[in-house]
């Protein structure tokens, strides 16, 4: 429920290791609300949440600590430079290899970007900056709201190859966005629709 | 008994027989409120007898202290409220809550009016900062802030929670806030009803005050659920036995 | 009716791969810690103007009701913690408001760990780096009013520990009003009535100290707040956010 509307109504799916789900639908209809549902941003209603089978109130930590979400704004401070940056995310996890993240920023295209702070750099470079996170994290199930927002050719090819990476290494991804992603294996799709 | 009290309880966070029951307790609330009070302003303004140092001002006292009493408890019950809603999802306690946060705010206002208006004669002055008064005035503030943030905010589930959560802070506050105001001023009055303690007032003059007390909470109920009652129709304006109610009138 | 049949339910729980990081509390905690201080050195404006505010409050009282010592004396342990009070109530407005406005809220929200720390970790910087430059500003400002010298260590120390518990306190209501664009005044509103009782241990612990006593009690009061604050605040910051941020 937002403002009173309904978004969903009587929506089920199953996602398993391995596989990209893509969420579509017109504007409105709900695919952010739903990913931040996942995400555990926005309560439910009513409706459940199984992970590995469980109930996801019985294993909410595990669940989240399995769990990626990137959103529309994508956390990128202004003030630090992207390494400063993925310093945090990389402390999230665990990690202090500092060349994971050297690697990380130049897969992206941002090599020798790294300690510019990032109001310097342009909306598709920061964005670039949050999808670095993508290439060290050792989290599971991605949840990404149009992760090709502002980015150009070359680097969609490049996270689209991180995803299917991603998958085939037995994780799984839910995602929103416009783009054709048809030459993904393993791509399911999903469309919300309009709001009645 | 708890079982009864199961059932009442879920049953009560169905908007729709949420509105039928409390149609049903409406009277019975309003009945004994008029009766209460009617009984504790006769007994209390005429036939209580005269207080040997402060004279028929005293009398206030019969508006004053249920006021307080009422100020201060229904802070406790819009926070009980927040806890059922954020630790139950219970959306009617929220509707409560909302009906609450107004009168509570008026109660703490008379209790303020009255203090300064018995303060006149008693003391001099129209005011003075004495610690109750004190702690009135910044209870009355905490009140003011509740309804502020619910104004501010938006969408509604996002301004019941938030609500929730200031009232219940504003709880564990107000020990402290009232331990702190005491302190600083001690010079005060005594309070002279304590529920664990013999009133030193005669019988003719605390019994008044007790059938003030209970009309006050009477009152408080009657009230609730007035509002309450309409800010469910508001809430629920688009669902079907809402419409069928209004379709009825 | 939107529903996806699988064609392969045996590749369930798959990834269960043991994923959950190594990382500890503690671990991220610091490096919270490390972020948060990064951040806000470089926001210098955020620094200096709570300070620039303190000065300039304590300045309209000599113009404001007059500048002779035997009138501004008494006052100054009231004008000076009323002043410092409102600095770190104003410093604190924007606490979280950027965070949300370029989404590091809700990754700090999804990040796994327990919100209240990391959250703490945030006010605590924001103490250090806002609160504690007060502090060292204050007795310059004391001098100024002709607070008695016997007094200006309490001032100090008096505002260390206050302002420790009224950043903490005000942080419960800049989490709260983080999802309105504006909300100065409206958490003026909110946060002022619980910072009553620090005011009053804390002037308490200055006239203790100007009247030749001891300010020992008034400051372990300070301190028990200070402490209370410090268990307390984080679990309302943390649940404050995650309203603030389900409103999106």
């Amino acid at each position: 429920m937002r403002d009173e509307r309904l978004l969903f109504d009587d929506l089920s799916f199953d996602l398993y290791a391995g596989e990209l789900l893509q969420l579509e639908g017109p504007n409105g209809a709900g695919k952010t609300s739903l990913l931040r549902l996942l995400a555990g941003l926005l309560p439910f209603n009513e409706g459940e949440l199984f992970w590995q089978g469980h109930n996801i109130n019985t294993c909410r930590d595990n669940f989240y600590q399995s769990m990626l979400f990137i959103g529309h704004l994508a956390g990128i401070k202004a003030e630090l430079s992207p390494l400063e940056n993925l310093h945090w995310f990389a402390a999230l996890e665990g990690i202090k290899d500092e060349t994971l993240l050297d690697n990380a920023l130049s897969q992206v295209g941002l090599a020798g970007y790294e300690d510019q702070p990032c109001h310097q750099l342009s909306a598709g470079q920061k964005r670039r900056v949050a999808l670095a996170r993508l290439t060290f994290t050792q989290r599971s199930v991605w949840l990404l709201d149009e992760p090709f927002t502002a980015l150009d050719k070359t680097a969609v090819a490049s996270v689209e190859n991180l995803l299917i990476k991603h998958s085939q290494a037995g994780g799984a991804v839910i995602l929103t966005s416009h783009h054709a992603l048809e030459e993904l294996p393993g791509l399911k799709k999903l469309t919300l629709g309009e709001v009645t | 008994m708890w079982n009864w009290l199961k059932t009442l309880y879920h049953r009560l966070g169905s908007p729709k027989w949420f509105y039928q029951i409390t149609g049903k307790w409406l009277p019975w609330f309003a009945m004994s409120s008029l009766l209460l009070l009617g009984l504790g302003l006769v007994l209390g303004l005429a036939y209580a007898p005269m207080d040997y140092q402060q004279g028929n001002s005293f009398r206030i006292m019969y508006i004053h202290v249920p006021a307080a009493f009422l100020a201060q408890s229904v802070y406790m019950m819009m926070a009980a409220a927040g806890v059922v809603l954020l630790v139950w999802k219970m959306k009617m306690a929220d509707v409560v809550a909302q009906a609450l946060a107004p009168i509570g705010a008026i109660m703490t206002f008379i209790s303020l009016v009255t203090g300064a208006i018995w303060g006149m004669p008693t003391w001099g002055t129209w005011w003075m900062w004495d610690a109750r008064l004190t702690s009135m005035l910044i209870l009355f503030f905490l009140y003011l802030g509740v309804m502020a943030l619910r104004e501010a905010l938006s969408p509604q589930e996002v301004a019941a929670k938030a609500c929730a959560l200031l009232a219940i802070v504003g709880v564990i506050n107000i020990p402290i806030i009232k331990y702190s105001v005491d302190w600083w001023y001690t010079l005060h009055q005594p309070a002279s009803i304590k529920l664990t303690e013999k009133p030193a007032m005669p019988a003719s003059m605390y019994l008044p005050l007790l059938f003030m007390v209970l009309g006050f909470y009477a009152l408080l109920g009657w009230s609730v659920l007035l509002r309450a009652r309409a800010e469910v129709l508001r809430r629920e304006a688009k669902s079907g036995w809402v419409r069928e109610l209004l379709k009825d009138k | 009716m939107n529903q996806i049949n699988n064609e392969k339910p045996a590749a369930f729980c798959r990834l269960t791969r043991e994923a959950v990081n190594s990382s500890s509390l503690i671990g991220v905690f610091v490096a919270a810690l490390k972020r948060e201080w990064q951040l806000q050195v470089r926001r210098k404006g955020d620094l200096i103007n709570p300070l620039v505010f303190f000065a300039l409050v304590v300045v309209l009282f000599p113009l404001g009701v007059s500048p002779t010592a035997e009138i501004l004396a008494p006052v100054a342990p009231g004008v000076l913690w009323v002043a410092a009070l409102l600095a770190v109530l104003m410093s604190l407005d924007a606490l979280f408001r950027p965070d949300l406005q370029d989404g590091s809220l809700e990754q700090l929200l999804v990040c796994g760990y327990s919100v209240a720390p990391l959250s703490l970790a945030k006010v605590l910087v924001h103490w250090l780096l806002s609160c504690v430059p007060l502090v060292l500003l204050a007795p310059l400002l004391g001098i100024m009013l002709y607070l008695p010298w016997q007094a200006q260590g309490v001032l100090m120390l008096s505002l260390l520990l206050g302002s420790l518990a009224l950043s903490l306190v005000g942080a419960i209501g800049a989490a709260l009003t983080t999802g309105l664009g504006k909300s100065g005044v409206l958490m003026t509103l909110l946060v002022l009535p619980f910072y009553m009782p620090v005011l009053i241990f804390g002037t308490g612990a200055m006239q203790a100290a100007i009247n030749g006593h001891t300010a020992l009690a008034h400051l372990a009061l300070l301190a028990a707040l200070a402490l209370v604050a410090l268990a307390l605040s984080p679990w309302a910051i943390a649940a404050a956010l995650r309203i603030a941020v389900s409103g999106e």
